[in-house]
């Protein structure tokens, strides 16, 4: 059974409609990869399946004993963790609460999970260390260690390498396609990184107005709706895809 | 030296320089606590703009002949409320809706005392005054700093979470506007108990200066609310030990010039071990 399904799913910011009659569904294991240039619903099809924003018209089925806060999330970074005053073990052990309820502390397994997540994403090292004084790789790799400890089955990234250097970029894109291949954590994934998604997902979603494109990336690449939404029409993503070699 | 020690000698000895101090120090450790994730959230100025909300309904509270307390709890409660409401929907900005609402319940505030000819010392609602807490007083206070300093420590992770990263939190099932909610009203009873020694216009110091001040050298959240709390209690004893000891020398502003200073002080020690460890 798919661990997410979209049907016919439709999203909208007051009457302006961003996502039209979208369907596509996860299964355990995929890697997806959401593309599409800016405007285009990328995020807000993520904040509905975070549960953060309503469909206006839809639905979207969580399925195989996914419950909805169990979702790892990697958002992107806020103005105010630049400065936060935190130490990575505090911060990757804020994943767990997610489970706690009322309970007012953290139990022994859930310390052992957040040390566990720690060093799957190498940074055991950094557990003391302060969070506004890590670069962004590191710090991305907190999060993402973070969210591995709000879930077991499904990560999701919202441009996890926004402003980071090619060679962090490159690492994380290698921690990512790891925790998918080796731990069988299913992906999903914003990128701007046309060339990148196509390279390592198993599936793609482009989102393009009315035009949209989901299947397989084998199906991507040969597909008519892209290479007319890659040439000309597609306009911003073009560049995109010439600017990232990973 | 000997000027020091007779004024902590005469705090012990007297009930109501006692009274203050207790009362003063819960209240400190409650809005020092509160402040760390208001001064980390940018909301460092709701302290301010909901004291001068107090003071207006504080104002209006002894023109009508009601008790004071009983008007302005529910008020400022409601605004802190509407402020993160506002805030959230982004329909105005924050730093611009509590300069609005602050200077606007100050102005009325003033007109109503002045018109209404009731016999308030205005600079005591303003500025505060320690020597003025009756027994009842500290009652109230207790009562209310009690279930603060509680609440605070049993949600201290969620709280944690919902400051680092609101989006987070939500999309992984934790009730932020909740816990957003909780601080709002934590808040706005600690003004409004603190304001009647700490005064409207000084009170969201209390707020402020400790968090700021234990940010300047911690690196961990943990210590930083550790710091936050051992430092706005000391600085209130500190700052009420110079007042006894000093002539004429009001309590309230004593207390937020020692913050100060303790503010210069972590600021220059963390400047310092920056540039030590950058060697």
């Amino acid at each position: 059974m798919a661990l997410i399904t979209c049907k016919d799913l439709t999203l909208a910011y007051e009457n302006h409609i961003v996502v039209e009659n979208l369907s596509f569904e996860v299964n355990p294991g995929d890697y997806l990869c959401i593309i599409g240039e800016n405007g285009s619903g990328k995020t807000t099809l993520m904040k509905a399946l975070l549960g953060l924003k309503k469909a206006k018209y839809g639905t979207i089925e969580f399925g195989d004993g996914l419950h909805k806060n169990e979702i790892g999330y990697l958002p992107q970074q806020t103005f105010v963790q630049k400065d936060f005053p935190a130490s990575v073990y505090e911060v990757v052990l804020s994943g767990c609460l997610n489970r706690s309820g009322f309970r007012p502390f953290y139990t022994k397994a859930e310390k052992q999970k957040a040390l566990e997540n720690m060093a799957k994403l190498n940074i055991t090292s950094l557990k003391d260390a302060c969070y506004r004084e890590l670069s962004g790789g590191q710090q991305q790799r907190v999060l993402l260690a973070r969210a591995l400890c709000a879930t077991q089955k499904i990560l999701l990234l919202d441009e996890p390498v926004t402003g980071l250097d090619p060679v962090a970029t490159g690492e994380l894109y290698e921690l990512i396609d790891h925790l998918n291949h080796k731990h069988g954590i299913t992906v999903i994934m914003i990128s701007h990184d046309v060339s990148c998604a196509v390279a390592r997902a198993t599936h793609i979603l482009h989102l393009h107005q009315s035009l949209t494109f989901f299947g397989k990336k084998e199906e991507y690449a040969a597909c008519e709706i892209c290479s007319r939404l890659d040439s000309g029409e597609g306009g911003g993503h073009h560049e995109c895809c010439d600017g990232s070699h990973s | 030296m000997n000027v020091v020690m007779e004024a902590i000698r005469n705090i012990f000895a007297y009930d109501f320089l006692l009274r203050a101090v207790i009362v003063g120090t819960l209240i400190s450790v409650c809005a020092a606590l509160l402040g760390v994730s208001l001064v980390l959230k940018r909301f460092s100025m709701m302290g301010d703009g909901l004291s001068h909300i107090g003071f207006g309904t504080l104002a209006v509270a002894a023109a009508l002949g009601f008790s004071s307390m009983a008007i302005s709890l529910p008020v400022v409660i409601g605004v802190a409320f509407l402020m993160l409401w506002l805030g959230d929907k982004g329909k105005m900005r924050g730093d611009a809706l509590v300069g609005l609402m602050s200077t606007g319940a100050l102005a009325i505030g003033v007109l109503v005392v002045s018109i209404s000819g009731t016999n308030i010392n205005l600079m005591d609602f303003l500025f505060g005054s320690v020597f003025a807490l009756a027994k009842q007083d500290v009652q109230i206070s207790l009562l209310l700093a009690i279930p603060v300093l509680i609440l605070f420590i049993l949600f201290y992770h969620k709280i944690f979470a919902v400051t680092f990263d609101g989006t987070f939190s939500k999309a992984t099932g934790i009730r932020t506007g909740l816990y957003s909610s909780l601080i709002a009203v934590l808040t706005a009873v600690t003004i409004v108990v603190g304001m009647r020694f700490m005064g409207a216009l000084l009170i969201s110091g209390l707020v402020v200066f400790p968090p700021l001040t234990a940010m300047q050298v911690c690196k961990k959240f943990r210590s930083v609310v550790l710091c936050t709390a051992i430092l706005s209690g000391r600085s209130f004893f500190v700052g009420m030990v110079l007042s006894v000891a000093v002539p004429n020398c009001p309590a309230g502003a004593c207390v937020i010039c020692v913050n100060l200073v303790f503010f210069f002080i972590f600021s220059l020690a963390g400047r310092i071990r920056t540039i030590v460890a950058k060697d």
